[in-house]
């Protein structure tokens, strides 16, 4: 492995040389930003290559007034919430699932089934799935929700708040401060909907997308492939993650995404409004939305903690240089969700990197 | 055997009267199997060859109650023994207090302190004074144990951060996330199947031969909540000293890094109740690892770094395998499963 | 976005499996991979096979694929 390593870091050293200045790449995955971090691969990658950490992390772009929503369901006695335990300690008005120390109505499932079942378990109560992530995870809950619609579970419902991928890239492409180069694309986002889709992003925004693993080999190969298309000023999408990864997908998942999805414009933390880039349960699937049901709401709450975590997500700074982080904000005492989740970007930082003096 | 007439433990069991006295009779004495009976006193009298002793306590909350490896039982006996063993002593005796939900079944309570009977009889140790109570049902989980522990000091032998300097090298005495990974694996709402194996174990016996055969043992702790991590984390916090290990020589089980990966969680954080890192000056690292690999519960003994100078506050640092490097951090005390 | 992680389909029924991750043995199901059968590689992801894994691609960088093959030959040497 380690002559892959070597020779991965030749490429880049060379590609890098060639270009001159300066380049920036964005992974947009939180797994990804994680898996860098876990590796060490940071210190070992040339120093004029900038890894910028993106928003794709579900829980970390997600909007207060989501997380304020699971809250007030979790407080209804009538009700089980089932969660992934990414959202656990996403903090929102007043505390989080995990502070506010509910009796015993929170459960932390490892699947959308796990959620279902206990729907059917207890017939008694209302059963909420607070159903995050992007395309990887959207699928899964579209089975549940089709399965609760054909079996009539009727105390099941959803707390959508999957989003996608694409249209957040643009709307990071068409900000103008953005100084992005290139992107690093999940791959298991990938799995489902086949690197087909990051093709407008290498044709329209002339930006060279490849899709990666999560292994540090692969990462590392997947930044060498950017550099060497960056130092020829080509643009096109790649994989080196075919052994997962087709142009076209899981066909079978988009369509079950589409059955019970449809686009709707949602609010992302830090990005604010974007067009057609969550997904909303379709109108033949809406008495499972359970906005609907507990008449939630979804509008955004304004933030006047002081927290840029919308601009880590989009890349304009780092955690260190935001004046909260690792003083108020640590992941003790996380302000914002980018230090909260395992994924988030202050979060990788405060773990693994050398902190800062006291 | 128990000669209870009732098959749950009722409120009355943990009340001191007749339902009490039975229940230490008939049931808890016999299956403790002590030799020399003791008086039904509340305060054991010990005589102790030497002034110098350590002592400990601990509780033990685990679910669930009996897991693949080892129960509950197991765990308070030998959790106390390690770390009496840790401290540089021999362990000699411990109390047992319960503190049991009523409704318990008393299958359950007698499987319970069996396990007790038979760890204390492998390891040499006596059950010398305890305590029974009982709470109304929904006021614990089944059943929790207390215990306190007396050990007696290995003569010349005085370990502590104060001992620990730059140079000295870490060893840990085996693989890692045995334990935690076992019992996620038997929880509710996570169940999966697995070979996995608690670590559960007693390792007094080659702590005792290390600390006899070998000087320049600084220090000595067993990774329990918190994993490695947190060990390695309070040994810097309290030192001020920084600590570098490489992943490389870090053992790990590849069915529990694979169980960790499928929850997302990061193995150096998940717990272990049957190893221990010691610090061990460079001169006597050799001699230590050679002991440890000749005994079964030290066989994948291995040096996972070493004690460092600290260049603004202490940290503790990983080589990654691809020649990378990352903080280790003190985890948070609860980790998660995730799915991103 | 996410964690999945390679493992072996050891039972099947309808869309029901057990997949095999190096001797873990966990519940997924595979609605979305309507043609997989007993002994394929998956990708699992939040309880559910997102996609097969082309096991000869794999070994090329995927350095967990040949630690699986790897235990697979040396399953009687769990250590611990």
């Amino acid at each position: 492995m380690l002559e892959q390593i070597l020779k991965a870091q030749k490429q880049m050293d060379a590609a890098c040389k060639a270009i001159g200045r300066q380049i920036n790449i964005m992974e947009v995955c939180g797994t990804h930003t994680v898996a860098i971090f876990r590796n060490g691969i940071r210190p070992i990658l040339p120093a004029k290559l900038k890894l910028l950490s993106g928003p794709g992390c579900p829980v970390c772009v997600t909007d207060q007034s989501y997380i304020d929503a699971v809250l007030e369901v979790a407080q209804r006695s009538d009700c089980i919430v089932a969660t992934y335990g990414d959202m656990i300690r996403v903090p929102g008005k007043g505390g989080s699932l995990e502070t506010r120390q509910f009796s015993g109505n929170v459960n932390v499932v490892l699947s959308s089934e796990d959620a279902l079942r206990l729907a059917k378990e207890n017939p008694d109560k209302q059963v909420v799935f607070v159903a995050v992530g992007f395309e990887t995870t959207a699928p899964a809950t579209a089975v549940v929700v089709k399965e609760a619609a054909e079996k009539s579970i009727n105390n099941f419902s959803i707390l959508s708040g999957h989003k996608l991928v694409i249209p957040a890239m643009k709307a990071l492409l068409s900000d103008e401060r953005n100084k992005i180069d290139a992107f690093l694309c999940p791959g298991h986002v990938s799995a489902i909907t086949g690197y087909g889709v990051f093709t407008v992003i290498a044709e329209q925004y002339k930006r060279p997308c490849v899709v990666a693993g999560f292994e540090p080999m692969q990462i590392i190969e997947g930044l060498a492939e950017i550099c060497s298309m960056l130092s020829r000023n080509q643009s096109a999408v790649k994989s080196v993650y075919s052994a997962v990864v087709t142009k076209e997908g899981n066909t079978t998942a988009q369509k079950m995404i589409a059955e019970c999805f449809e686009p709707a414009d949602g609010y992302w933390r830090g990005l604010g409004k974007i067009p057609a880039s969550t997904l909303k349960l379709r109108p033949e699937y809406s008495k499972f939305d359970a906005f609907k049901k507990f008449g939630l709401s979804k509008e955004p709450v304004e933030n006047k903690t002081g927290c840029r975590c919308g601009e880590v997500l989009c890349g304009l700074i780092t955690p260190p240089e935001c004046h909260l982080y690792g003083r108020i904000c640590t992941t003790q005492t996380p302000v914002g969700p980018c230090m909260v989740s395992s994924e988030g970007t202050c979060a990788a930082y405060y773990k693994y990197q050398r902190p800062r003096r006291k | 055997m128990g000669k209870s007439k009732h098959t749950k433990i009722l409120l009355a069991h943990g009340g001191g009267g007749q339902l009490s006295d039975d229940l230490i009779r008939n049931i808890i004495q016999p299956l403790l199997q002590q030799k020399n009976k003791a008086e039904l006193t509340d305060a054991a009298k010990l005589n102790l060859d030497s002034k110098l002793i350590c002592f400990t306590t601990d509780s033990y909350v685990v679910k669930p109650l009996f897991f693949n490896g080892g129960d509950i039982g197991k765990l308070a006996v030998c959790g106390t023994i390690n770390d009496l063993a840790v401290s540089g002593s021999i362990p000699l005796a411990i109390s047992l207090s319960f503190i049991i939900e009523e409704g318990l079944d008393f299958e359950i309570f007698e499987k319970i302190l069996s396990s007790i009977s038979k760890q204390a009889r492998l390891n040499n140790i006596s059950i010398v004074t305890g305590d029974t109570k009982t709470v109304e049902a929904g006021s614990a989980d089944k059943i929790f144990i207390n215990t306190s522990g007396i050990g007696i000091r290995i003569p010349n032998v005085d370990l502590g951060f104060g001992k620990i300097a730059i140079g000295d090298k870490i060893i840990l005495s085996g693989t890692i996330g045995d334990h935690g990974m076992t019992i996620l694996s038997q929880r509710e709402g996570m169940k999966f199947e697995t070979p996995l194996k608690s670590d559960c174990a007693a390792i007094s016996k080659l702590t005792q031969q290390l600390l006899q055969k070998t000087s320049g043992v600084k220090f000595m702790r067993d990774p329990t909540r918190g994993g490695l991590s947190a060990t390695l984390n309070e040994i810097s916090k309290e030192t001020g000293l920084s600590i570098e290990i490489n992943q490389a020589d870090i053992p790990v089980n590849p069915t529990v890094q694979a169980a960790a990966d499928m929850l997302g969680l990061d193995v150096l954080t998940v717990a272990n109740e049957g190893k221990f890192i010691a610090v061990v000056s460079p001169q006597s690292v050799q001699k230590f690892l050679n002991i440890c690999r000749q005994d079964p519960l030290g066989k994948n003994a291995s040096i996972i770094g070493e004690v460092v100078k600290t260049t603004d506050i202490p940290i503790v640092e990983m080589n990654t395998q691809i020649g990378g490097k990352r903080i280790v951090q003190m985890p948070y005390g609860r980790e998660l499963p995730r799915i991103c | 976005m996410c964690l999945a992680i390679p493992a072996r389909i050891v039972e099947l029924e309808g869309d029901s499996a057990v997949v095999d991750a190096m001797g873990n043995h966990f519940h997924a199901r595979t609605t979305l991979l309507p043609n997989v059968k007993l002994g394929d590689l998956v990708l699992v992801h939040a309880g559910f096979a997102i996609s097969k894994v082309d096991e000869e691609e794999a070994k090329k960088t995927w350095q967990l694929i040949a630690e699986i093959d790897e235990f697979r030959n040396t399953q009687n040497k769990v250590s611990g």
